[in-house]
Formats: C-alpha cells, structure tokens, sequence
C-alpha cells in the first residue's frame, strides 16, 4: 500500500513541443476548480525543440509556493527523462510511463499506460496529453463530472466533435488511473476545500503583468530576453483591449530611452528584460535620474555572468540594479516573492517612480515568473492610482527647488508652459548650465527625494516562529522555499524576514533584528550581494545560505538546513 | 516674413557656440520655417542627443528633451506617439546621429514616426574636439587620425533611400532660403523626414569650409522627380559635387504611431478602462 496524504508531487518530463505544456493545464485547471491548492514549476532547456525539460505539479491541502524535489508520480513522455531526472527518482517514485516511447529497459518499475495506442482508438494522437490527465484524477478520485467541466471549457472553441472526444478520452484515462491505483494499492488523500473555488490560476509573470495593467501602464518598448520577455508578450496580448502602447525596439538602449521619451509626454511607461539587456539599458537609468522622468524597469534575472544559463534561474542581479547608471539619484527596487507580491511591486513601481519622478526596479527571477498558481482574487490588492502630473502656467518650471525635493512635473501640451528636460545639469527652467553653485543646489535637490522614498518602503514581511533569536532573511523568490522550510523543520526559535523591497532599506532597520543571535542571509547567488548590503547598513550577518546552480531552493534542503541550525 | 520673435530666448542666454559656427545659420534658418508654418512653441518638441549641435534646442522656445549622445531620434519616436498632436524635431550631429546612434537611424527609418530628423553634418565631432565623424572625408588628419581616416565615409542619403525612408533631402546653411524652404516641407511632411544639413565646424574642420560646400554642391533642378527610387538612389552616390534639395519621396508609407494600439488622442487624455481590467482579471480564472 502506498499513501500518499496532504500533498502530492507529480512531475511530467518530456523534450520540448511534447505537451507537457498541454498536460499541465488540464491538469492544473481540473485541480483548481476542485478546491485543491496547485503549485507548478518549470525547468527547461534553451532550445525550440528537443531537450529535456520537466513540469513539477503540488497538489496540496495548504497552500504552497515552493519547489520541491521529491517526485511521488512521474509520467516520462521519452526515455531522456529518466535519466535526466535520475537524481529525483526514488524507489517510492511511481513511473507511469507508455512504455512504447522508452526504447531500452530501465531500472526503476514503471507501470505501463498505452497513452499513445489509447489515443489511437479514440483516432487523433493529441488526445494522449487528455488521457495522461484523466489518468491522474483517476488515481485522485476527483469527481468526473468537473473535468468534463474543465474540458468543455478547455476545448469549447475547438467544436463540440473536439469536446466529445476529449470527454471520452478523458473518462478512458480516468477509468485506468481507477484501475491502476487499486492494483498498486495507491491511497491518495489530499484534503480540498469544500466551497467550489474562484480561484485564479496565475504564473508569476501573469501577476506582475495584470500589476502592472492596474497600475494603468499604457507604454512599453522592449527588446526580447528570456525571461524578461514574458511581460512584453503579457502586454502586447492585452494591449489592444486595454490601450497600452506596445513596441518592441531595435535594442535595449532605444527601448529605455523610448520608454523615457514616452513618460515624459505623459504615458506611463515600463522597460523589461534581463541583466544582459539591462547592462545596455544603463546609460538610460542615469538619464531617467537626471531628469527625473518616471521609469518601471523590470529585470527577470538568469544566471551570468554574460549570456550565461538563458532559461534558469538566480539572484545575481541586486548589484546590477542597486549601483546602475552613472553618477548618483535616488531609486526603488522591489523584490516580490510570490503573485500577490507580483501584483503589488507591479502598482508600487508606478506609484514611487511617479512620485519620485525617478527609476524604479521590479527585481525578479525565471522561477519566480514560470511559476504558476492558484491565486485568489481577494488577496490581489488595488492600490490608489494617483496621477502626479500637473498642468502648466505660462511661467512654469521643471525643476522648481521644492522642500522635498520633488518638482509638480508638467509635460508638453498641456497647459501653457514649456517642459525642458535636460541630461546635463540644468537650471530650474530645465536649460543647461555649467554654474557649480546651481549644480550643488540641483544634487541636493534630486538626492532628497530618497528621504520621501525611505519613508515609503514596503516593511519586510515576518514568517516562521512569532519570536527567535534565529533570524533567517530571503527576498524575492525564495520567500516560498524558505516558509514551507522553516514550517517542515518545526523549528520554535527561527522566525523569517522576507524584503519584497531592497531599497531604500526601512529606516530603524536594526530594530527588526533585534535579540538576533543568528541572523542567516538566503540567496541564489554566489556573493551573498543582500548579505553586503545589509551588512553596508549596519546588520550584523553572521551566516549566508548561498545557491548558485541554476536551480532554486528546494523545499527539503532548506528543510533540512533549518533543521541543523 | 514671419516674426520670430516668439522663439527667441532671453537676450543674457550663454551660447556654447562658436564665433562663425555653422549651428547659428540653422538656428536662424530653423526659427523662420518654424514661424512661417505658425508652428507655436508650446506645441513643438525638440528632441536632440549630445555634441554641439544638440545644444540648439536650448537657443529656442519650445518644449525640449535634451537626452543622451546618440539617442535623440527614440525618444522622439515615443513622444510623436505619445501625444501625436505635438510637432516633433529631432535635432543632432552627424557623429551623434550617424554614429553613436547609427541603429536607431536605421530603424526610426524603418519604424517611420512623423518627425522631422535635422542633422547638423559638419563632418567632424566638434564638442570633443576635432576627432573623425563618420562623414569625415578619407584622408582627414585629426589629433587621433594621425595618418588620416581611412574609413569610406557614411552616406546618409543613400543608406536612408536604401531603407526606403519616406522624405530624404540634404540643404546648406549658406542656401537660407532653399534650406528654410525644405525644413518647411520636412515638418510638414507626415512620416519621418530627414535633413542631412552641411554646415561648417569653423574651428576644427579646415577642409569642408563654407567655401568647400559652396564649390562642392548644387541645388537639384526644379524638374527633378524626387519620387522615383532609383534615381534618387544614383543622385545620392554622387561623388563629383553633392546634389542639394529634397532628393528622395514616398508618400505611400504609413506612419509608426498612427499603427498602434493606442493611436488618435494622447496617451495621458485617456481613462483607465475598468471593466477592460476585470475582463482580463477574471479571464485567469
Ligand atoms: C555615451 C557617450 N559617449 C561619448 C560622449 C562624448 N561626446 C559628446 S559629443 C560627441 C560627438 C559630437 O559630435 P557630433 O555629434 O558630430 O556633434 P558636434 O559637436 O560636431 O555638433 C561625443 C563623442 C558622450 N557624451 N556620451
């Protein structure tokens, strides 16, 4: 007998273009409407076709948002999978595979499912992916009446003749994964919620896109980057419905210096892509601060240095954007941890950079964006959209030398005024000079716009134990790993600080370590750049937790590690 | 002819230029067109890079965006679409624009926003005083060029007619009538214009001096057909003396801004469209 209770892991392994893209929709869709928290991730390869790339879905009674490296059921569509997950596959795995598509023996027990000769009776090879998920509900015992539900909305577009026949193959595989659980003895237990739920379903890059729609964006240019080109893609999709003026730039530096021109005639404008692209995107950044036009940029980070792994995932980028640009001006960066993190970063950015008249930085990773989810709608906050624009008098000017430093930004065409913005150092009308005096009052001006932006940081958010004098601190995509971690550890003395934002770090930050005898920084990079920077703003580090493979924290290292500690 | 008062700055305004610079004809030559089309200041953009030539937007009244060495003609592109009520000017160099820029020429011509891009080629880079520009002459000697250029030099006209840009034209600033004449047309011109304007950097270009342009090139006869591709092309590679005019035209092309998304009104007019918001929200569901 093989119980499987409170969650399940279960991975689907295939090249490229073999559905698991398919598998996992089904899959995470029928799951979701049934009440059950689903949590999938991906690790592929950088190629078009081929590979070997794998989906990992949590099917759990809580709700998760981590990665873990336990496979409790595997479906391996081609024999690379194998091997390529060798080091995941234990005896307790179940590999439910068509073994057709293996072509030498393998070691592990692999329960035989004829995905492909079933599909070929139902007459159309697509209806496998269907099959392969009806298979798993079966093994579930969901009710079959919701994934013909899930079906008919999956597959309605495509005719009732396709719906019909997705039904039946669907029921064909739900039957066998029946079958195949009572022969095996499999139990699988995973308590849902009772209400049917609303729930969304929500990647990572889903989240920061509909944030950055709420946040009323109406400009992007951008030059592709994996994976910073999720929210190009996410914006030119819904463009047209929503207004946002989309482009996609001969490189980084005219997608930055585009996004700049537009914020300055009004539009609201963000740039995406990665550290790569971001490097050709500096110049811009140093622009922006000097004539304090608005701009979002956001960084998906991969591993470097130069092109390094274009499709996984690190935390190397924090320097990268903290020293950026030349000279010295004010900026945010903010480092969400999971979709509701995602949809405030996206909102916040545009409501600093507005008011601050300054770059601000959305920090996140190819984890965190792949990511998918259920979301509910209730925990996805709309913050106030206040636009800080002003319409111009006849005398109007730009860099009027305000108390707190920030200048009623007027732009061309509305009112009577002229709008003179200009890279070098200029006077208050915006014109250029070279009078040292004024310099020194425009710097000062500029700089203390940092003091408004400290004021308004969002707070480290607290996890693990409510006290301990052992105090673990992620930020960004680790925020999942490291909670699920210290819950799996049982561990009374460790709590958690998660910094969504990096910077400006909140004022009085020692307070938040306060009887901290361990104080534990946890990154995907190899120098420990949060470590540095906090350190830099007076806390005392005594440890790091460092990852740098291209993967992310799993939930049983961290486990494991807290244990220890 | 118009007053151009409106477009004058104050009298104590300090210009970087120098004595004899070929930038204050254009600037002259530039107020008249502006003045003549009654273009008010408060409508007009001016867009510009870095180098000498892109401190003219600070030398008349208008909105300016003075931004980066070579990255005027991107955010002229996003602020034409922004608010596609405003007349937009991109004004540079020839080594901000040619050269540092180089790819953003290419692709603004490609992308064919409604600007007008004014070049000041003076065939040198003049704010650092003296080096090779990418339309210097072959055997140019300069403090860095010790032995003199050994590059071909760039050929804006021809690369522009190459790229099937819509309205190409070169002027000289000695020819102030023709010049204001087809800066006139350029802004009025719907799609990107570009004026490649020769001009003299009288302290460190000592071969092409006004006298060289005014032995070196010719006003285009009146019956020339700017609209036939090919000839243009061939008037552009002529090397014996450089043709003056507007030299090539295609009328057909649509412009960048009037394509997107967000095309008609501007950009910061427009309401954030909730239910639009809420569709997409609950499409995740
Ligand atoms: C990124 C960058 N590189 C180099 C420079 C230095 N720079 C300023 S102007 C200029 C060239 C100016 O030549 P041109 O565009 O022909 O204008 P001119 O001064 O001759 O009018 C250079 C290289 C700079 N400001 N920024």
């Amino acid at each position: 007998m093989l119980r499987i209770h409170d969650e399940i892991s279960i991975v689907l392994g295939g090249s490229a273009g073999q559905g698991i893209q398919t598998i996992e929709s089904l899959l995470m869709a029928a799951l979701k409407s049934q009440g059950y928290h689903v949590f999938a991730t991906k690790e592929y390869m950088s190629r078009i076709r081929g590979g070997s790339n794998s989906t990992e879905i949590r099917i759990t009674s809580q709700k998760r948002a981590a990665y873990a490296k336990r496979i409790d059921v595997l479906f391996p569509l081609d024999e690379g999978v194998l091997t390529h997950l060798a080091k995941r596959i234990s005896s307790k795995t179940l590999v439910l595979a068509d073994t057709k598509l293996l072509k030498k023996k393998y070691a592990h027990a692999i329960l035989d499912v004829p995905f492909s000769r079933m599909a070929k009776e139902f007459g159309n090879p697509v209806l496998s992916n269907t099959i392969a998920v009806g298979v798993v509900l079966g093994m579930m015992k969901v009710e079959m009446a919701d994934f013909e539900a899930t079906l008919r909305k999956l597959f309605g577009r495509k005719g009732e003749e396709m719906v019909k026949k997705n039904i039946e193959a669907g029921e064909a595989g739900y039957k066998l994964g029946q079958h195949l659980a009572f022969l095996q003895g499999l139990d699988i237990q995973i308590p849902r919620r009772k209400q049917k739920q609303e729930d969304l379903l929500l990647s990572g890059s889903d989240a920061l896109g509909l944030g950055v729609v709420a946040a009323q964006c109406n400009f992007i240019a951008s030059y592709p980057m994996s994976p910073g080109t999720t929210l190009l893609t996410f914006l030119a999709q819904v463009g047209q419905r929503l207004g946002i003026a989309v482009e996609q730039a001969e490189d980084e530096i005219a997608a930055i210096n585009m996004a700049l021109g537009a914020s300055y005639a009004g539009a609201r404008a963000i740039v995406t892509t990665s550290g790569g692209g971001f490097a050709l995107m500096e110049e811009g950044v140093s622009l922006a601060g000097m004539i304090e036009t608005p701009i979002v940029i956001h960084i998906a980070q991969r591993p470097g240095p130069a092109t390094g792994l274009p499709t996984r995932t690190e935390q190397a980028d924090l320097n990268l954007s903290l020293y950026s640009g030349h000279g010295e001006f004010p900026r945010a960066i903010f480092t969400p941890g999971s979709p509701e993190e995602m949809f405030e970063a996206g909102q916040m950015a545009f409501q600093i950079a507005d008011r601050y008249q300054s770059p601000v930085f959305i920090l996140t990773d190819q984890y965190l964006l792949d990511a998918v989810g259920n979301v509910s709608e209730k925990d996805l906050k709309r913050l106030p959209m206040k636009h800080m624009i002003v319409k111009t008098k006849k005398d109007y000017l730009r860099y009027t030398l305000t108390e707190d430093g920030i200048s009623p930004r007027g732009i061309p065409g509305f009112g009577e005024g002229l709008v003179i913005v200009d890279s070098d150092e200029h006077t208050q009308d915006g014109h250029l000079t070279e009078d040292l005096e004024m310099r020194v009052k425009m710097m000062d001006k500029r700089m203390k716009k940092a003091d408004g932006m400290r004021k308004e940081v969002l707070k480290p958010v607290a996890g693990g134990a409510k006290q301990g004098n052992i105090v673990v601190v992620g930020w960004g995509s680790t925020k999942g790993a490291i909670t699920e971690g210290l819950e799996n550890s049982k561990r009374e003395d460790i709590r958690m600080l998660h910094f969504k934002q990096v910077y400006p770090l909140p004022k009085h930050l020692e307070t938040y370590f306060e009887d901290a005898e361990k104080t534990i920084i946890i990154e995907n990079n190899f120098t420990g750049q949060f470590a540095n920077l906090l350190k830099q703003e007076g806390v005392k580090v005594t440890d790091t937790i460092l990852k740098y493979d291209g993967e992310p924290f799993c939930v049983e290292e961290l486990t494991k590690i807290f244990k220890g500690l | 002819m118009a007053n151009t008062q409106q477009f004058d700055m104050p009298h104590d305004t300090d210009i970087a230029w120098c004595p004899g610079c070929g930038n204050y004809p254009l600037l002259i030559i530039l107020k008249m067109a502006l003045a003549e089309l009654g273009i008010a200041p408060e409508n007009l953009v001016t867009v510009s890079g870095i180098g000498q030539a892109a401190k003219a937007p600070h030398y008349f009244r208008g909105h300016v965006f003075n931004g980066l060495h070579g990255r005027a003609l991107p955010p002229a592109t996003a602020i034409k679409a922004v608010n596609p009520s405003l007349t937009v000017i991109a004004e540079s160099g020839d080594g901000d624009t040619y050269g540092e820029g180089g790819n953003h020429f290419i692709h603004t011509i490609r992308r064919n926003p409604d600007i007008t891009n004014l070049v000041h080629n003076n065939m040198v880079y003049g704010l650092t005083k003296g080096q090779a520009s990418p339309t210097s002459e072959k055997g140019m000697v300069t403090p860095i060029q010790v032995a003199g250029v050994t590059m071909e030099p760039f050929n804006p006209v021809s690369t522009a007619i190459a790229l099937d840009a819509s309205f190409v034209a070169r002027v000289f600033v000695g020819n102030v009538v023709q010049a204001k004449e087809i800066i006139k047309q350029a802004i009025l011109w719907e799609g990107y214009a570009l004026v490649d304007v020769f001009q003299p950097c009288v302290v460190y270009n000592k071969i092409n001096t006004y006298q060289w342009f005014k032995e070196n090139t010719y006003a285009l006869p009146e019956e020339y057909d700017p609209t036939d591709r090919q000839a243009a092309f061939a008037k552009s590679i002529e090397t014996e003396k450089l043709p003056l005019g507007v030299i090539y035209t295609n009328s057909s092309k649509k412009t960048f801004e009037s394509q997107l998304f967000t095309a008609g009104s501007a950009l910061y007019t427009k309401r954030f469209d909730e239910q639009a918001f809420s569709d997409l929200l609950h499409s995740k569901r």
